[in-house]
């Protein structure tokens, strides 16, 4: 079926790009929408089964694949009221190369969840550069140019770096006279492998791909992008393209777990997620854009997410599920973002206001989506994080808990007074005879995936607990 | 003789690290795109003969003659100016560089390991270390791009030494070249040449929080 799903979505994603008839332009997005949810199905009821050779759909890449097709519906439905809406910039060929990147966006970050050899997620993570910076460079001005430089440069580095990675795995799998670079024979020979080689291996592929997931130190690019990009490709990009690599470095975490330098990972990834927090803190306090404002603070949840994870026990359980919740949520505040941009044509914080006043049911989700991201109580979130905390103190990471709990109420802070200036102060100067009317449908699918997220945390299904401790068990 | 010619590569290095004009590095480039091609030769003599020639001719045709004609090409089209405006000076790089040499030395006279070919190393890690240093020191985003195609050649340099035993990754080593070099050259340098007409690192400072 993925051989299936890969030609199918290189087709769609190429018909996309040539063609030039708005109607077939959706019907083959519909298409795509659709032959991505029976992808999804049959590999949900295909799981751990090897497939071509390269490809094992394991319980952690089912649920960050079942998350990609909910969330890519309202995605790529908010892209065409995007295209709609910008229309005297928009010709036909821009919205074929716009929806033909994110297809095939969308496909090959599926991939990379079911992919169950080092190589060949590195090949599509390479695939994924390609079509975001497509995305990011959709504006074709001096501002999107720079973003996309900064990201297509940083990207490539960091493809460079997991790429000696793989070399220095592949020297340490010499000394123990294995050739199967596949996850599961990784697994299987873990304690065999030479440690030295071994530890520099993670190095490199850690680093490399917190490019992608938006940890210290690749962090940077990832930022740019998902200001520069539109709003639903910046909602993917910091969702699906982030579990990217977060699935990655997971697994290649899970090859060190049962190994003596385990310890010793849990010490580089404590340190890069601790430092991430920090970061997301220190410009979270001060920063004036409301799109690299959520941006920052992905880097404060993958830096949770990671803690969750070195910090282990409970907290490997816990990380997964804040992934997921943090998939759910974080498109919702890029999505809406696009109406507020409507509003007021700016990103700027100092230009905006009052949003209440023009975008009821819009500003009651910026509102919810605020107390989602933070993890207050009413928040899926909360859960997830608690859970976090919990498995830090049994784990007797005390002082890093600490300083955690400090730099979260700096990011809360900074996060809510930025949120309450849109919300509820009026703005220095508006025309408003120029708002737009904006109506309440637009915020519905927001509505629904907040929604879901509470529900996942709260009161989540059997399947969906069982495909979690089956995720965590990797690792446990 | 294969040891000859990765020191000529690891030479070239110091060489790049003091040169002034742009063009020197793009002649340094096609030098060690030659010296790529003739390791590649004496090295892979455990592979399939097509798997080699495929190889051989992406050393030669890509890394030699495609790579650089092109960033030439980039450099008359703009107009951009032949120095190589480096923050630092050039008997400093010289130093740095060497100093990246000698501490890779000691570092791979540190690991004890019999299937680790250690000239290959040294010279893989010293050119990747210095195309890093390059990208860090040098005022245009040219010598950024020559930069990143330098630690590409150290790469591909360390994929030879597991060459013969997985062939699969070097081939994966040139997808990295081609993929990589294609999308950072191609695509965009030829926009940048376009919006801006002196490309410097200093138009792209814009993005801020």
């Amino acid at each position: 079926m993925i051989g299936i799903f890969l030609t199918g979505a290189f087709i769609i994603s190429g018909l996309l790009f040539f063609n030039r008839n708005e109607f077939i332009n959706y019907a083959l997005l519909l298409i795509f929408i659709v032959f991505l949810s029976v992808f999804g199905f049959f590999e949900y009821h295909h799981i751990n089964i090897r497939e071509m050779e390269f490809f094992k759909p394991d319980a952690l890449g089912i649920l960050l694949l079942t998350a990609l097709c909910v969330v890519s519906v309202p995605v790529i439905f908010h892209g065409y009221r995007y295209i709609e809406k910008h229309n005297v910039d928009e010709t036909p060929k821009s919205r074929g190369l716009f929806f033909g990147a994110m297809v095939l966006l969308i496909s090959a970050c599926s991939v990379v969840y079911l992919s169950g050899h080092i190589a060949v997620t590195w090949i599509f993570v390479e695939i994924t550069t390609l079509s975001a910076s497509a995305l990011i460079y959709h504006h074709r001005n001096l501002r999107a140019l720079e973003g996309v430089w900064k990201y297509v440069f940083i990207c490539a580095i960091s493809i460079t770096f997991v790429y000696i990675g793989i070399l220095f795995l592949s020297l340490s799998l010499k000394d123990a006279g294995i050739e199967d670079m596949s996850f599961d024979s990784l697994y299987a020979n873990a304690d065999k492998l030479n440690p030295f080689w071994l530890k520099l291996a993670f190095l490199f592929i850690f680093t490399g791909f917190t490019a992608k997931l938006g940890l210290v130190p690749m962090y940077t690019a990832g930022i740019d992008a998902k200001d520069k990009a539109p709003a639903p490709a910046g909602a993917l990009l910091a969702s699906v393209l982030m579990n990217a690599g977060f699935v990655t470095i997971y697994r290649m975490y899970a090859v060190l777990a049962p190994t003596p330098l385990h310890h010793w990972a849990n010490t580089v990834m404590i340190i890069a997620a601790v430092l991430s927090i920090f970061v997301a803190a220190v410009y979270m306090t001060r920063i004036k854009n409301i799109k690299r404002m959520f941006a920052y603070s992905g880097i404060e949840h993958m830096g949770l997410v990671i803690l969750g994870l070195s910090a282990g026990g409970i907290g490997v359980y816990a990380a997964i599920l804040h992934i997921i919740l943090h998939t759910l949520i974080k498109p919702t505040l890029f999505l809406q973002f696009n109406q507020v941009y409507w509003v007021y044509q700016s990103k700027s914080i100092y230009d905006v206001g009052n949003y209440f006043k023009y975008n009821k049911a819009g500003a009651i989700v910026i509102f919810l989506g605020f107390i989602s991201a933070t993890a207050m109580p009413p928040s899926g979130m909360f859960i997830s994080e608690f859970l976090i905390f919990q498995s830090l103190f049994e784990a007797h990471y005390i002082l890093i808990l600490l300083a955690v709990l400090v730099l979260l109420t700096m990011i809360i802070w900074g996060f809510g007074s930025n949120i309450f200036k849109l919300l509820f102060t009026p703005p220095l100067s508006i025309d408003e005879t120029k708002i737009p009317h904006i109506s309440s449908w637009e915020s519905l699918s927001q509505y629904l995936l907040l929604g879901l997220a509470v529900y996942l945390a709260y009161d989540p299904p059997a399947e969906f607990v069982t495909l979690l401790q089956d995720a965590a068990k990797l690792i446990l | 003789m294969t040891d000859i010619l990765l020191i000529a590569l690891a030479m070239s290095l110091l060489y790049i690290s003091i040169a002034n004009r742009l063009f020197t590095y793009l002649n340094i480039l096609v030098f060690q795109g030659f010296i790529l091609f003739g390791v590649t030769f004496l090295t892979l003599t455990k592979i399939s003969t097509i798997n080699l020639m495929l190889i051989m001719l992406e050393t030669i045709v890509f890394k030699a003659v495609a790579v650089p004609w092109f960033i030439n090409y980039i450099i008359k089209r703009n107009g951009i100016t032949r120095e190589a405006e480096p923050y630092l000076p050039n008997f400093v790089s010289l130093i740095i560089v060497t100093f990246i040499t000698v501490a890779t030395i000691i570092l791979s006279s540190s690991i004890k390991d019999p299937n680790l070919d250690k000239t290959f190393f040294v010279v893989a890690l010293s050119t990747i270390f210095t195309g890093l240093y390059l990208i860090v020191t040098r005022k245009k985003i040219i010598t950024h791009v020559i930069g990143y195609i330098i630690i590409e050649n150290g790469v591909f340099v360390l994929s030879l030494a597991v060459g013969n035993e997985m062939p699969m990754l070097v081939n994966l080593g040139i997808m990295l070249d081609i993929f990589a070099s294609v999308l950072i050259l191609g695509v965009f340098f030829n926009r940048i040449g376009d919006l801006l007409k002196d490309p410097d690192i200093d138009h792209l400072r814009n993005l801020k929080d």
